[in-house]
């Protein structure tokens, strides 16, 4: 361990802004993207998944009302 | 072979995997489902490893301080940005000649990616460049390729993005994906062609690492876990567009209204 403690850590030796300004934009970058297409695959599951499902069930109401 | 019975095709009866298989999208999309878990979990801790050898293990610089630690980060998503490209390129190229779908799906499941890693090694490199320069932004040979870069990243996803017919986009980006690999050579030699102010590569195959070997390891650690990261958003951007191109398929079909 080079740190004396957690604030010279956060410290940076002075260079604060400049090494943390990079590990915050690659930490949220990459943490972004892998959400984004965790939110894309759940919109296209919705999007016809749920499309499909509801269009049984309506084909099922069909065929009760037809017996 | 005249004999009927056997109905084993080549490549399974000399006990080799057949490749072609894989390349149908209804084959591999369950195979990268199964993947991606695996590379999370390889990125989770080679990118861990490599934070805590960056940041906490590895001596501070005598001339640059701790602001070089960014070449933990810096110098693993330039490697990235150019390799990508690369990865895109080959694969738009196969989708071109060999009319396989999967190929260009995984052209386009890389460029957003790629876009990202260049996008970074950029902002890394300003946030480097402004301490140790006294400049955010220079215009000279690397920085303005790995630009170039960037811009041809954005054109292939926009010309993608403006074709409405998916094959017709898939042909139209993998031409210019495969012009583009001019720039790659370009960027990776640009510290040896011209006069810059960015440094030489920290590692050649030429001679030995000028580096202490503390700062090689965590180097090399970070870049394997972006390498790893990189395995998992292509294969879940690949999915997504598996999903939503084959969505007619039976298969497909079958697959959303179980797992919907």
């Amino acid at each position: 361990m080079i740190w004396d403690s957690w604030s010279d850590f956060f410290a940076m030796g002075g260079y604060a802004l400049y090494v943390w300004g990079s590990i915050i934009m690659v930490a949220g970058c990459m943490l972004g993207e892998v959400a984004s297409l965790m939110l894309r695959r759940k919109s296209i599951l919705q999007q016809f998944g749920g499309q499909r499902r509801s269009g049984a069930k309506r084909q099922g109401a069909r065929d009760e009302n037809a017996a | 072979m005249s004999n009927t019975g056997n109905t084993l095709p080549p490549a399974q009866q000399s006990g080799g995997i057949n490749w072609f298989k894989y390349a149908s999208p209804q084959t591999f999309f369950p195979v990268a489902g199964k993947l991606i878990p695996l590379f999370a979990i390889a990125a989770l801790l080679l990118c861990a490893a490599g934070f805590y050898i960056g940041f906490f293990v590895a001596p501070t610089d005598s001339q640059q301080h701790d602001a070089y630690r960014i070449i933990f980060l810096h110098v693993g998503a330039a490697w990235m940005s150019m390799f990508i490209y690369l990865v895109m390129a080959f694969w738009a190229g196969l989708g071109l000649i060999l009319n396989t779908r999967l190929s260009s799906m995984m052209a386009s499941a890389l460029a957003p990616t790629g876009a990202m890693f260049t996008f970074l090694a950029l902002w890394t490199g300003a946030l480097w460049g402004r301490p140790t320069w006294g400049a955010w932004w220079v215009w000279d040979a690397r920085l303005t390729s790995e630009l170039i870069l960037l811009f041809l990243y954005i054109g292939f996803i926009a010309l993608q993005a403006s074709i409405d017919e998916p094959r017709r986009a898939d042909r139209a980006g993998a031409v210019l994906a495969l012009v583009g690999v001019v720039n790659v050579p370009i960027i990776y030699f640009s510290v040896q062609w011209w006069n810059t102010l960015h440094q030489g590569s920290s590692i050649n195959f030429s001679n030995a690492p000028k580096m202490a070997m503390t700062m090689l390891i965590g180097m090399l650690l970070m870049a394997l876990g972006f390498w790893a990261y990189t395995f998992v958003a292509a294969l879940l951007r690949l999915r997504c567009i598996v999903l939503e191109r084959e969505r007619h398929t039976d298969w497909a079909k079958e697959y959303l209204e179980k797992t919907a």
